[in-house]
């Protein structure tokens, strides 16, 4: 395995994972999702996870956005280890997540009346979002009129509305066609670059996760590792020919090849 | 070329073809009046009962019975089934309770609640309660635990409290079984007034079903049941009424038959 390098400035980390373990069950049944997981994530950084199935980088994104406890080691987000669901995190799941008795408007101001943020004061904003994403005229339209790429649209202006300080993304576009997912890279690349959130995007698509990310952190599968953690310095804004590009196929290669190595290692 | 005739004509002519069928059929074997009445009978002394209103009455007694049991019977089952939903003790110490009398058949209660109750209005509201409640209580538990884990956890994550997850998912989420429930409950409240009222009563369509049945008046008894059916369909339409409206997001909506549990026979 490579030795992962250490962010320069020690202040600047948003996210430090410390040796971070998680096993399901006990005794000889026990499962190891993840082993002595050691990242840290800068503010305003997008970092892509990539990993085969199995490889627990779910369970990593659970833990970070304090849906589970782990078994071992530390996830401290701005020097606070987190314990429990905060109100700056923003999730977005792999299916959408919407309630079909919420409009557009209404499902995106979930976060706003679950944590009394006032909706006279955040519907702007709401509205605003919405317009971001190319959804204006459909904010009284309900989740079922809605095709699958707008439905996580709406998801992505629910995970934003409250400006969490992390973005937490579980393949968010894993369910979309091809056509309509290289479109939402390219609208969450434009909504990064305006917004800065830092963000953390699981994918199993290693062409996605290069597109995307300013490093992307390779993992091995079951018991979850690093296997790699890989900067891509390509100017932004990136357009999606950049895909047909040697560079970036040397990335990709790089990540298929950590990954074959790490299935050897199992 | 012949013109398609309306299917509803069709429908209608079936209708009248039985009634005809039927009238034949009685008058070519003379079958006794007290056996089978001929429909041209039954529709006479319907028409005697409305014109000299003493239908009226007894209908408006039935209905308001059937109306307060349901009431009654629903208010009950809402709140001990979110009582049994969201605590797992409530449900422990109530399960052999609630197993005992979803099993047994309500309606041989029936004779003790007129001993208890006495001959009036009490004992059809009890008994049009009693046998209501279980459709509903059963369908509000199996709603409310039917939340979608992604949902929960999206909840979670935004720092829900149990509350808001109650009132923002749970319960929204329940309501497409609740209100198949009350569709249940509606229907077997009118059920469990009609039969507290053939074992005692003094007033109400089931104590003139008992009387005609003493004068062996079988057209007067059929007349009866005739407003039965449409008293039946008169409360099933209000609750769809109120359902559509409320639950106009629900796919299930668009299908005339509601899919989650139509409850047991009373």
């Amino acid at each position: 395995m490579r030795a992962v390098a250490a962010a320069p400035d020690i202040a600047r980390d948003m996210i430090a994972v410390r040796r971070l373990s998680k096993r399901y069950g006990s005794g000889a049944d026990a499962v190891d999702a993840l082993r002595d997981i050691d990242f840290t994530v800068s503010d305003g950084e997008f970092m892509s996870i990539v990993g085969p199935s199995g490889c627990g980088k779910s369970t990593l994104l659970k833990i970070l956005a304090g849906l589970m406890p782990a078994s071992d080691g530390t996830a401290l987000l701005n020097d606070v280890p987190i314990t429990g669901p905060r109100k700056d995190i923003g999730v977005v799941f792999q299916s959408p997540v919407l309630f079909p008795w919420r409009d557009v408007l209404g499902n995106v101001l979930l976060p706003v009346d679950v944590q009394r943020l006032g909706r006279e004061r955040m519907t702007a904003r709401a509205l605003e979002l919405i317009a971001l994403v190319g959804l204006s005229g459909f904010e009284h339209r309900y989740p079922w009129e809605l095709s699958g790429g707008m439905q996580q649209r709406v998801a992505l202006v629910r995970a934003l509305i409250h400006d969490p300080a992390l973005l937490l993304m579980d393949e968010p576009f894993g369910a979309l066609d091809a056509l309509t997912r290289e479109a939402m890279n390219v609208e969450l690349q434009r909504i990064w670059l305006e917004r800065r959130k830092t963000v953390l995007f699981v994918t199993h698509s290693t062409s996605e996760a290069v597109f995307l990310a300013d490093r992307v952190l390779v993992m091995t599968p079951r018991p979850g590792r690093i296997a790699d953690l890989l900067p891509i310095d390509f100017p932004r804004p990136r357009s999606i020919d950049i895909m047909t590009t040697e560079a970036f196929g040397a990335h990709v290669r790089r990540i298929r090849a950590d990954l074959n190595t790490g299935r050897g290692i199992e | 070329m012949t013109r398609e005739i309306p299917s509803f004509v069709l429908r209608l002519l079936l209708i009248l073809a039985t009634l005809a069928v039927w009238e034949v059929f009685v008058w070519l074997f003379s079958v006794p009046k007290f056996i089978l009445p001929m429909p041209s009978d039954i529709f006479t002394a319907l028409y005697r009962g409305i014109a000299t209103a003493l239908y009226f009455s007894h209908f408006g007694v039935t209905l308001l019975e059937t109306l307060l049991g349901f009431a009654l019977g629903s208010t009950l089952a809402f709140s001990l089934g979110i009582a049994v939903a969201l605590s797992r003790r409530t449900e422990y110490f109530l399960y052999p309770f609630i197993v005992m009398f979803q099993s047994m058949p309500k309606v041989a209660l029936a004779p003790l609640i007129i001993v208890w109750f006495g001959l009036g209005l009490t004992s059809k509201i009890v008994s049009a309660a009693l046998v209501a409640f279980f459709p509903l209580m059963v369908n509000t538990i199996v709603g409310l635990r039917s939340a979608e884990e992604d949902r929960v956890n999206l909840m979670r994550s935004l720092a829900a409290t149990r509350g808001q997850i109650f009132w923002m998912l749970r319960l929204p989420n329940a309501l497409p079984y609740i209100f198949a429930g009350l569709e249940i409950a509606m229907i077997f409240a009118l059920i469990g007034a009609i039969v507290a009222e053939l074992i005692g009563s003094e007033s109400g369509l089931g104590m003139l079903i008992t009387s005609m049945s003493f004068t062996m008046d079988v057209a007067g008894q059929f007349s009866v049941l005739l407003i039965l059916a449409m008293l039946g369909l008169l409360l099933n339409s209000l609750v769809t009424v109120v359902r559509r409206r409320v639950l106009f997001w629900d796919p299930s909506q668009k299908l005339d038959t509601m899919t989650p549990n139509r409850g047991e026979a009373p």
